[in-house]
């Protein structure tokens, strides 16, 4: 079981031929040793001797596209949330291409784990960017429904969406169904115990799991160090299963990695680690103050490598995209701007009685009891300000 | 020496204190370090005492409790952070199964000055599983003491005492009253950790509460006063144990008792005092004691909170409800 040989499983290397890097360099270039990478922050093309890709001129254009939006409603949401609309927000900015390439890899019938942080995710599982709102807002606490894209709802708990990955991929397994899961968990996470025991019962019981660690250097104001003394993707060998490292801001290089992970576990190879290495380039929420705690020069160190000015500038040295296409992108980012906007101001406050819906789905005589006790409450202001002054309830 | 200070900052100043008296005491948690913690508690302490103090910990609360208990064993003095309500179950197993019992599995031989400190309660608009209320699941814990201040004297010297006690405390942290402001004075010797005050006097009912429902209460008696009603409120203070005797001695005075917490009712503190009151004051009371607080449903989104948190209303009603008996 090892990593070299799940990149077999990966998409065929040939073909196209169009965006090889063979197309501009005369001889392969080959990435940092020990990350995976396959379009450095100067937007060059390199090989990597486990991954493979091949995309389109369209494909290529297409990731550029996710990420720019993804961009634009996280900003949207930002702005939102200093007018009062939102309550908070997290951003993630910065993490566009290892949750827009990861996003990417897996199919309609692949299952996914997010945390609360993982908007480019949903973005690519055509979850509709304002459902993603409401918790945010406060109307609700996820309330889109799982099953409709195969998108979990956001965990706030830490790491404890990834042993409900890990249980769902061994029912995956038992069905013989031969999709993957996939976990999303942040660096801070890899160190509750919940995680340890996701990894434990995945290799036991060789789960058809891709565990997908966004390390962003920081969980709020504790970097990486203060969590593990070993680089992340490390810990799977202990576990007995194969981790890589993939540039998290490689949009390229997180899909060719996260699509043999993917396969690693359709193939009956069982749980695979991919830590993609990058960077909270905002405050870990609306409420965090990140000047406390980290330098500003590292951030900068981090702009250096945007994903997303990387591939762009790819694309423009392969002439791959003409004015119009940008054109066209940052119209369609105002229209999901406004959308968004006005979606949020006229989402409306669910109605009290909410509090008491969906407790059980069996019913309670208990909560049963208490809402009608609540509801003649509220009631007896309309009868006090009818003249009657009798109060009942809690 | 009395100084105006909010609940954060007497927290701030308590545990200062503590770091400074005995170099025993340690404080870890997530975020405690540089950032001073998502509330500011332990702001500055980390630079003034250093990293082998004030220590960041890996994410995980199972890991954060557990290593106290063994720091405690070894005779350090822990004061430990939960970040929110909602993120000390990881750490449930540790407190519950070992924290809570190794004295007595000692035989005594061996003590656990441990302080848990969890910021509670709702109010402050957030996402959930930061606005819960669990004291209950930790009251019923024998072995464990639960407190929580509701001002910022109590919370000064409230945690001074946990840390100077010999047994666990879960301390738990009004958030929404952190910014209240009040006059500390840290000068004078406090009274007992787990006694009751009698935080307003008055005539007719009693109002038992804790930690941020005190000042709901003493609203609610401000409010009653002006229609010529005479409201006691009990400030509990502590939650385990219960200072009975001044509930008790409260309600043989006024024969009504409401008690009010954020928590839910069903199998809340409000039970408890509820049963052992009745017990105790039967044939002083004019009615049954009534109680106000959470409902049996999981803590609502945001913008339904103001509705599910018991405020001035809901408290005044069941005054109204307990006098028409
Ligand atoms: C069990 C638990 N403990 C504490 C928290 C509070 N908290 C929220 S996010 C966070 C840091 C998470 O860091 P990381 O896993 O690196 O994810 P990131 O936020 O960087 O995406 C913490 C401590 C929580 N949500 N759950
Ligand atoms: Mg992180």
């Amino acid at each position: 079981m090892s990593v070299k040989s799940t990149a077999a499983g990966g998409p065929p290397a040939k073909g196209r031929g169009r965006t090889s890097p063979r197309g501009h360099a005369a001889k392969p270039r080959t990435g940092e040793p020990g990350l995976v990478q396959l379009l450095t922050p100067e937007g060059e093309r390199v090989e990597h001797a486990d991954y493979a890709i091949d995309l389109t001129p369209e494909e290529l254009r297409g990731l550029y596209r996710d990420m720019v939006l993804t961009r634009r409603f996280d900003a949207e949401a930002i702005t939102l949330q200093r007018q009062g609309e939102l309550g908070l927000w997290a951003s993630l900015l910065g993490q566009e291409a290892a949750q827009i390439g990861s996003g990417r890899a897996t199919r309609p019938d692949d299952y996914v784990f997010p945390t609360y942080r993982e908007h480019g995710v949903a973005w690519t599982r055509d979850v509709d960017p304002l459902n993603l709102l409401g918790m945010f807002r406060g109307v609700n606490h996820g309330g889109w429904d799982p099953n409709e894209n195969n998108f979990q709802l956001y965990t706030i708990v830490i790491g404890s969406q990834t042993l409900h990955a890990t249980g769902y991929a061994m029912g995956v397994a038992k069905d013989g169904a031969d999709a993957a899961v996939i976990a999303y968990f942040g660096d801070g996470a890899s160190s509750q115990g919940d995680v340890a025991e996701a990894f434990t019962f995945a290799a036991v019981y060789n789960a058809p799991v891709v565990f997908f660690c966004q390390n962003n250097q920081w969980a709020i104001s504790e970097p990486t160090e203060k969590q593990s003394r070993v680089p992340i993707y490390q810990r799977a060998a202990g576990y007995g299963f194969p981790g890589v490292r993939v540039d998290g801001n490689d949009v390229l290089a997180v899909l060719a990695v996260t699509r043999a992970a993917l396969e690693h576990a359709r193939s009956g190879q069982g749980p695979m680690l991919v830590e993609a290495f990058t960077y909270r380039m905002g405050a870990h929420t609306t409420t965090d103050d990140p000047t406390r705690y980290r330098r500003d020069e590292e951030r900068e160190e981090w702009a250096s490598k945007d994903p997303i000015a990387r591939l762009k500038t790819y694309l423009e040295r392969e002439g791959f995209a003409d004015e119009d296409f940008y054109a066209g992108i940052d119209a369609e980012s105002d229209a999901l701007a406004k959308r968004v906007r006005e979606g949020v101001r006229n989402m409306p406050n669910p109605g009290t009685m909410a509090i008491f819906e969906n407790v059980y789905a069996d019913g309670s005589a208990l909560v049963d009891e208490e809402r009608a006790q609540f509801a003649a409450y509220q009631a007896s202001f309309e009868d006090a300000a009818a003249g009657s002054s009798a109060g009942t309830g809690h | 020496m009395t100084q105006t200070m909010a609940v954060a900052k007497a927290l701030n100043e308590s545990l200062r204190k503590a770091l400074e008296n005995d170099p025993k005491v340690l404080i870890m948690g997530e975020d405690v370090g540089k950032l001073g913690g998502v509330f500011r508690i332990t702001d500055g302490l980390h630079k003034d005492f250093g990293e082998g103090r004030v220590i960041d910990t890996p994410l995980a609360e199972s890991g954060i409790v557990g290593t106290a208990i063994g720091l405690a064993l070894r005779g350090y003095r822990p004061v430990v952070e939960i970040q929110f309500d909602g993120f000390v179950f990881p750490a449930y197993d540790q407190i519950v199964t070992q924290l809570a019992k190794m004295h007595a599995r000692a035989l005594g031989k061996i003590k656990l000055p441990v302080v848990i400190r969890i910021p509670y309660g709702g109010g402050i608009g957030a996402v959930e599983h930061h606005s819960e209320s669990p004291e209950a699941l930790f009251a019923h814990i024998p072995g464990l003491k639960v407190v929580s201040p509701s001002n910022p004297s109590d919370a000064y010297w409230m945690l001074q005492q946990a840390i100077e006690c010999d047994d666990p405390v879960i301390f738990f942290e009004p958030k929404r009253r952190y910014w209240d402001k009040g006059e500390v004075d840290v000068s004078a010797l406090p009274g007992d950790l787990h006694r009751a005050v009698v935080a307003q006097q008055g005539t007719d009912i009693t109002l038992a509460a804790y930690g941020p429902m005190v000042k709901v209460c003493l609203e609610a008696a401000a409010a009653a006063a002006n229609e010529g009603r005479s409201l006691e409120v009990v400030d509990l203070r502590s939650l385990s144990p219960i200072d009975f005797d001044t509930i008790q001695a409260s309600v043989e005075r006024t024969g009504r008792l409401v008690v009010v917490h954020e928590a839910p009712v069903f199998y809340g503190a409000g039970a408890e005092i509820a049963a052992r009151i009745t017990e105790r004051c039967f044939y002083h009371l004019e009615a049954p004691v009534l109680r106000v607080g959470g409902f049996h449903a999981p803590y609502p989104p945001a913008r339904l909170e103001e509705e599910y948190l018991p405020g001035l209303d809901r408290v005044l009603d069941a005054v109204d409800r307990a006098l028409a008996f």
